[in-house]
């Protein structure tokens, strides 16, 4: 037991109780944790590949485990494709399509789904955007007929958009009560800078989502919302042949040709250096870590991920049993690598307590550095397994089959990625997962962002002498040029 | 409940076996067995994918805590996963993620509970650890983990309360709206003086009196083959020896008999409104009227508070309603977010307004229908998940503590569609009163 005191009296007043109690059953041998059995292998469902007669490839799932079904139109399009001066738009525009579409209101579109005990949602990313359905199949006619209007004829209502703007402005106003959001986008600032678009946040600056118009919108919706750039998905309780004609009914006119694509700027490696924000008063420094990391289609995509893992991808992750479980320093500490379409950042993170800033940047640079040594393949042995065991949990909804999905049709992947995924990682050597984080956990290169009390924070941070250190305001992050 | 039940009958109890039969989308079949410790287990098999899903539910809360020494049950909660005798302190999560398993847990004020998801043929692992923490965790537990995690959930604290915009709302709700001493009157996570005066005496007391079998219940879904499954669970949990009974908290019924107004500052940049009442609690005949309202006020854009302050008058930047049921009373709460430039007593002005309506009018039918199909639909969602905050092996456990009976799902739902346009109004008019209700306001600090 590690030495660990052990309290006589709760031994004794256990003894008593066992007493007091009905016969004991036969103890078993707790000597040894249970092995598990052989893993059991993901029945990954048969996706049937068609299309509309415009060319809207329809990939469909079926699962009758509940009366409902997951449509999901999926656009490889989304943030990365903001022109310059327009950051925001892709957001905006997705944000934007159910507020008044066809001859429906905003009001109306809502009621009418609610009313079908349906959610429909959109959203954006900086790859894609996407038009979510999730309905009762008894209700599906209706609720596609609201769908369809939502993803093709979004009306931009000059009222609903002014609406939509303020509510917008209003977040970012609110985003500087959040630390952690801040020190996010400062991350992400600090690495890409004003020019690439992943240094700006996808919702744009105060300036950039003042001057977006309906025309804008109407712009990137007539570019990027076309058959050609998309995918349909169809998860649940359905037959191919009976949803298809219903499909075309409602998709199969439509038409457009694809867009090309907007090349993002280049990035270079960095100097290690501090950014800090001052928030005085708070209790915690939110602490952000991070550089250029890798882009989605990356061929070390599996290594990178046994190394984040091994790093800060869960509980028992270097990171957290650093800085949570040994130290007490925060409530937790992960690290991420977002892969996109282009090289995404790689983000470590936690909020420490005021008083142990500089210590916890001590710790996150010890473990960045120790990655640097060769990793036992007995130590790489349980990330790899994480990965592929918990892999299964992946597909057990609806809404995660689609998710799944989703990724294969904006990335243009082929399906049988889904299957190799588990042999991949397990292929992971010491060797590969070295060479990745040689190649991607670089701590000379890496930016840090600390937003919290500056007055208390500075002056252990200088004596740390870490990296120099410059101190930014929130104003021009949020506000834009 | 079957909490009173005697550990003088020989065998396991089966109370009530369904496997099998033809089903609604709405039935969940299960095995309800009591073990001779007084231990209630649930199993349910589930084989569309291969995963399994352990709920470990104890029927304890901050509720149960004394003075001078709130936030003990989620501190607790929190030395569950830091070692037990034959478990080394780090090993529990170090071999369920090596298993492909996920873990976490909750205390609220009623209840703790602790669930692992992990792929099915790794089941006995997880059975192993919780019986292992059930059974054997002081011998596991030290000084040194005490103090570490007593570090972590104050950040826990900063991080989630101290630090986050509103944060401190949320801490001064309950001690606002319930009379002192009344067990909800202090917030989960607990003070910063109390969690530093626990003492691992403290600790040791609470896991003797409360995490003891004949307080527990295992629920077990996913899938599993249901006798080896039993089979699993007695040889696991069998020896652990039955504790003293807990006896259930018996308080008198908080009233409050005007408004209790009170302003906080905070860093924000705009200020917030928090309207709070007593009501039902949960399972309570009024309760589902109350959530219905709350939905008519608050859910979805075509909502009648959206509608007149987010999307009409574009007074508020949002606005929240809900009804929190809990075992020994209930509150109802309506939040709203001001939008820059407006006063919060507009903002309350025009809630007030609408509550009248709905205290005056009853809803329309095809405003209940949109609620209430709402509803439906999200059973039927929350069917497809074992695991998780909101899986089936939670909610067989939940039902089952809370009204005896697992398979509740349906009979739930049954309670919503039966609520009619003149109860939400009767609801509204006797629970959400204008002189008898909590009116919390958070406001910028000087400066902002």
């Amino acid at each position: 037991m590690k030495g660990r005191l052990v309290r006589d009296l709760a031994g004794a007043l256990i003894v008593v109780t066992m007493a007091a109690g009905p016969a004991v059953a036969q103890r078993p041998d707790r000597s040894a944790p249970p092995a598990p059995g052989p893993a059991p292998s993901l029945r990954l469902p048969v996706i049937e590949q068609r299309s509309l007669s415009n060319g809207l490839p329809v990939w469909i799932i079926e699962s009758h485990e509940v009366p409902l079904v997951q449509l999901n139109l999926v656009f490889r399009s989304g943030s990365g494709e903001d022109p310059a001066g327009r950051y925001g738009v892709a957001s905006l525009t997705a944000d934007m399509l159910d507020e008044g579409a066809g001859d429906r209101s905003a009001l109306e579109i809502a009621d009418a789904i609610d009313g079908l005990g349906a959610v429909l949602t959109t959203a954006s990313t900086f790859d894609a955007s996407a038009i979510r359905l999730n309905v009762p199949v008894a209700r599906l006619d209706e609720a596609l007929a609201v769908m369809a209007d939502v993803a093709l004829r979004p009306a931009f209502p000059a009222a609903d958009l002014e609406r939509v703007r303020k509510d917008r402005l209003t977040s970012l106003l609110q985003v500087r009560d959040e630390p952690a959001s801040l020190a996010s986008i400062a991350l992400a600032r600090a690495i890409y800078g004003p020019d690439h678009r992943y240094g700006t946040p996808a919702m744009g600056t105060r300036t950039s989502i003042e001057a977006l118009t309906a025309a804008d919108l109407r712009a990137f919706h007539a570019t990027h919302y076309v058959p050609a750039n998309a995918t349909l998905l169809v998860v649940g309780d359905v037959r191919p042949d009976a949803i298809l004609p219903r499909l075309e009914q409602r998709f199969g006119t439509w038409a457009g040709v694809a867009p090309e694509r907007t090349p993002l700027g280049t990035t270079r490696a960095d100097a290690r250096r501090i950014v800090l924000i001052d928030a005085p008063g708070t209790s915690q420094s939110q602490i952000r870590i991070g550089a250029v990391g890798a882009a989605r289609t990356t061929p070390d995509r599996a290594a990178i991920e046994v190394v984040n893992t091994l790093l800060g991808g869960t509980f028992t992750s270097r990171l957290n049993q650093n800085l949570r479980e040994t130290h007490g320093y925060s409530y937790g500490a992960y690290s991420a690598f977002d892969l996109r379409r282009s090289p995404g950042p790689f983000m470590a993170a936690a909020g420490v307590q005021t008083d142990k800033t500089a210590a916890a940047l001590t710790e996150f640079f010890r473990e960045f550095t120790a990655l640097a040594k060769p990793t036992p393949d007995a130590e790489l042995k349980p990330a790899r397994d994480y990965l592929a065991l918990s892999y299964p949990a992946e597909f057990e909804t609806l809404t995660d089959l689609s998710r799944r999905l989703e990724e294969l049709a904006i990335y243009e992947q082929p399906v049988d990625t889904l299957e190799q995924y588990v042999e991949r990682v397990q292929a992971v050597t010491p060797g590969t997962a070295a060479r990745a984080a040689a190649t991607y956990i670089r701590p000379s290169t890496f930016v840090i962002v600390i937003v919290g009390d500056r007055a208390t924070i500075e002056p252990g941070l200088r004596a740390l002498d870490l990296a120099p250190i410059a101190t930014w305001e929130v104003g021009p992050l949020l506000e834009g040029a | 409940m079957n909490r009173g039940f005697s550990g003088a009958v020989a065998a396991a109890l089966l109370v009530f076996v369904a496997e099998g039969a033809a089903q609604s989308p709405l039935e969940v079949p299960y095995r309800l067995v009591r073990l001779d410790n007084g231990l209630s287990v649930i199993l349910h098999q589930d084989r569309s994918v291969p995963v399994v899903s352990v709920n470990v539910w104890y029927r304890v809360g901050s509720a149960n805590e004394e003075p001078g020494r709130t936030g003990l049950a989620h501190l607790f909660e929190h030395l569950m996963f830091e070692g037990s005798k034959h478990v080394p302190t780090g090993e529990f999560d170090r071999l369920l993620e090596a298993a492909g398993g996920s873990n976490n847990a909750t205390a609220d004020n009623d209840r703790t509970f602790y669930y692992e998801d992990l792929p099915s043929n790794a089941l006995e692992l997880a059975l192993y650890l919780e019986s292992d923490r059930m059974g054997y965790l002081l011998e596991g537990l030290s000084q040194e983990t005490l103090d570490n995690q007593r570090d972590v959930v104050k950040n826990e604290r900063r991080q989630r309360y101290d630090d986050a915009p509103y944060g401190r709302a949320w801490l001064e709700l309950d001690t606002l709206l319930f009379p002192a001493g009344h067990p909800y009157s202090w917030s989960g996570i607990g003070s910063m003086a109390d969690l530093s005066a626990t003492t691992f005496e403290d600790v040791a007391r609470f896991f003797r009196t409360y995490y003891v079998p004949n307080n527990a219940s295992v629920s077990v879904a996913g899938d599993i083959d249901l006798d080896e499954a039993e089979r699993l669970v007695r040889k696991w949990f069998s020896e652990i020896p039955r504790g003293t009974p807990v006896e259930p908290l018996s308080v008198s019924e908080p009233a409050l008999d005007r408004v209790v107004r009170k302003t906080l500052t905070d860093r924000v940049q705009i200020p917030r409104l928090f309207l709070a009442w007593l009501t039902p609690k949960a399972f309570a005949a009024d309760e589902p009227a109350l959530e219905v309202a709350a939905a008519i006020l608050a859910d979805g854009k075509g909502s009648r508070l959206n509608q007149a302050l987010v999307y009409g008058r574009e007074l508020a930047q949002d606005v929240s309603a809900y009804q929190d049921g809990r075992a020994l009373a209930g509150s109802f709460q309506v939040i709203a977010t001001a939008k820059p430039g407006v006063s919060l007593d507009t903002i309350q002005a025009a809630i007030d307004h609408e509550l009248d309506r709905l205290r005056t009018t009853p809803p329309d039918a095809a405003e209940l229908a949109r609620v209430i199909n709402g509803i439906e639909a999200s059973f039927y969602r929350a069917m497809e998940r074992v695991g998780s905050y909101r899986g089936k092996a939670l909610q067989l456990n939940a039902y089952y503590n809370a009204v005896g009976e697992p398979d509740y799902f349906a009979a739930d739902l049954a309670r919503y569609k039966a609520v009619t346009p003149a109860a939400v109004q009767a609801a509204v008019a006797q629970y959400l009163s204008r002189d008898r209700r909590v009116e919390l306001q958070v406001v910028p600090e000087e400066g902002r």
